[in-house]
């Protein structure tokens, strides 16, 4: 690989004291009664090497609208658009470790070689003792699409439960629990 | 879909390993297993064009949110935001927060028994310029104590959350401040373990950003990652 002119900045923790700056009124609620989707909610625990919460996080989603098009000028899929819809969620952590966005759900979008990938929203989780960002994606428990999906299939197969969100009764509710370390441990991806 | 170039990989020493056991927080908060390497995809490239319209006309000045003036040594941080390839990125969201002189948050958890500045909150906002330069008003921040060790001392430092163009681009990260002994005994800013990539932490006195009988400066540019040069479907 060529060598660049420069090189990225190092990651740091956020640390503890990030929430009177970076979460804003709103951050967990993507979609408006209005949004054209399937309505639903993501919620799961943020949990350390000991099962213990961790109520000092920060979690950020990215998604595909329902149409399965990111509202971003490199996607120039023809699907349509929700100008109301940035697919950009961030909610902190509550003090026993939970997170909840209230969204829809994310259509298809095609993977390199334009390979289908199966539906899925790209998580981002900070916080203290985190120091740089660990990356890892929610795929959801109802889709066929998941036998095929490019990403899933780099994933050791017995790990690959940790990215798969289970349905609770109401169906409209997906929970995926992130464990930072130690049993079943969650995927995380070097992007 | 045709699909714009991959971000590069991440340059190797560049980044503090997850697992630094010096700041004790991170021994049972870092994963154990590997990482998958994930060739990106459209879901990495795209990212949230996010926080624009939320900016207001102070959010960039944290001394002048408040009736009256915040205590403190007032300085300017400014910088370029860029990628690797020395490209500046305009229109991309900086967010910055940060201790008050005395080295105390306005954060409920905050215990340091220092005082509280009425007219100081100490988080800002703003968007990059068309060069990628952003430009804070705010005062300098104290060093703080906290309990990862005894005797540990968190040397003054900024808080920086930057979006880019991607998902791959998303960066926080911390300023310091150059000439700092604190520095050597931080096992945060050590936990980058290549001291010349530590050391792009460090923000530089400029006496061109310096406004006479008012203000200091100080520069940090930013980098984020770099697209590669070769198309994705390669
Ligand atoms: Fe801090």
């Amino acid at each position: 690989m060529a060598e660049t002119p420069l090189v990225e900045t190092p990651w740091q923790t956020v640390g503890p004291f990030f929430h009177y700056a970076l979460p804003f009124e709103g951050g967990e609620r993507l979609a408006t009664g209005a949004t054209p989707g399937t309505h639903i909610i993501v919620e799961g625990r943020l949990l350390d090497a000991d099962g213990a919460a961790v109520p000092d996080g920060l979690i950020e989603i990215w998604q595909a609208n329902a149409a399965g098009r990111y509202s971003h000028p490199e996607d120039s899929q023809d699907k349509p658009l929700d100008p109301d819809f940035d697919g950009f969620g961030r909610t902190p952590t509550d003090e026993e470790g939970w997170f909840r966005f209230y969204t829809v759900k994310p259509g298809a979008v095609p993977g390199r070689d334009n390979a289908p990938q199966a539906p899925h929203i790209c998580i981002s989780v900070m916080g203290r003792g985190i120091l740089r960002r660990l990356v890892t994606r929610l795929y959801f428990a109802d889709e066929a699409a998941n036998a095929y999906d490019p990403v899933l299939g780099l994933v050791p197969e017995e790990r690959r439960a940790t990215l798969i969100a289970a349905p609770g009764g109401d169906g409209t509710t997906y929970r995926l629990d992130i464990r930072l370390q130690g049993d079943n441990e969650t995927v995380f991806f070097d992007i | 879909m045709s699909q714009p170039p991959a971000y590069r990989r991440e340059q190797p020493g560049s980044q503090p390993a997850s697992h630094s056991p010096g700041y004790v927080s991170t021994i049972a908060r870092s994963p154990r297993q590997p990482l998958v390497i994930l060739p990106h995809t459209l879901s990495e490239i795209t990212g949230p064009v996010y926080g624009h319209a939320r900016i207001g006309p102070l959010d960039a000045d944290l001394t002048r949110q408040h009736e009256g003036e915040p205590l403190g040594e007032r300085i300017i941080v400014s910088g370029r935001v860029l990628d690797e390839n020395g490209r500046p990125q305009p229109g991309t969201l900086v967010e910055l927060w940060q201790a008050n002189s005395a080295g105390r948050y306005i954060h409920v958890r905050d215990q340091h028994p220092a005082p509280l500045d009425p007219n100081f909150t100490g988080a800002g906002r703003t968007v990059t310029d068309e060069n990628g330069v952003y430009r804070f008003v705010t005062i300098k921040p104290g060093a703080y104590p906290w309990r990862n060790h005894p005797n540990a001392w968190r040397p003054p430092h900024i808080h920086f959350s930057v979006f880019g163009p991607s998902f791959v681009t998303r960066l926080v990260t911390q300023m310091y401040f150059p000439g700092d002994p604190l520095l050597a005994f931080d096992p945060i800013y050590n936990s980058v373990a290549d001291p010349k990539a530590a050391a792009r932490m460090i923000s530089q006195f400029d006496l061109a950003t310096t406004v006479p009988d008012w203000a200091l400066g100080y520069r940090f540019d930013i980098v984020l990652r770099g697209r590669d040069a070769t198309p994705m479907e390669a």
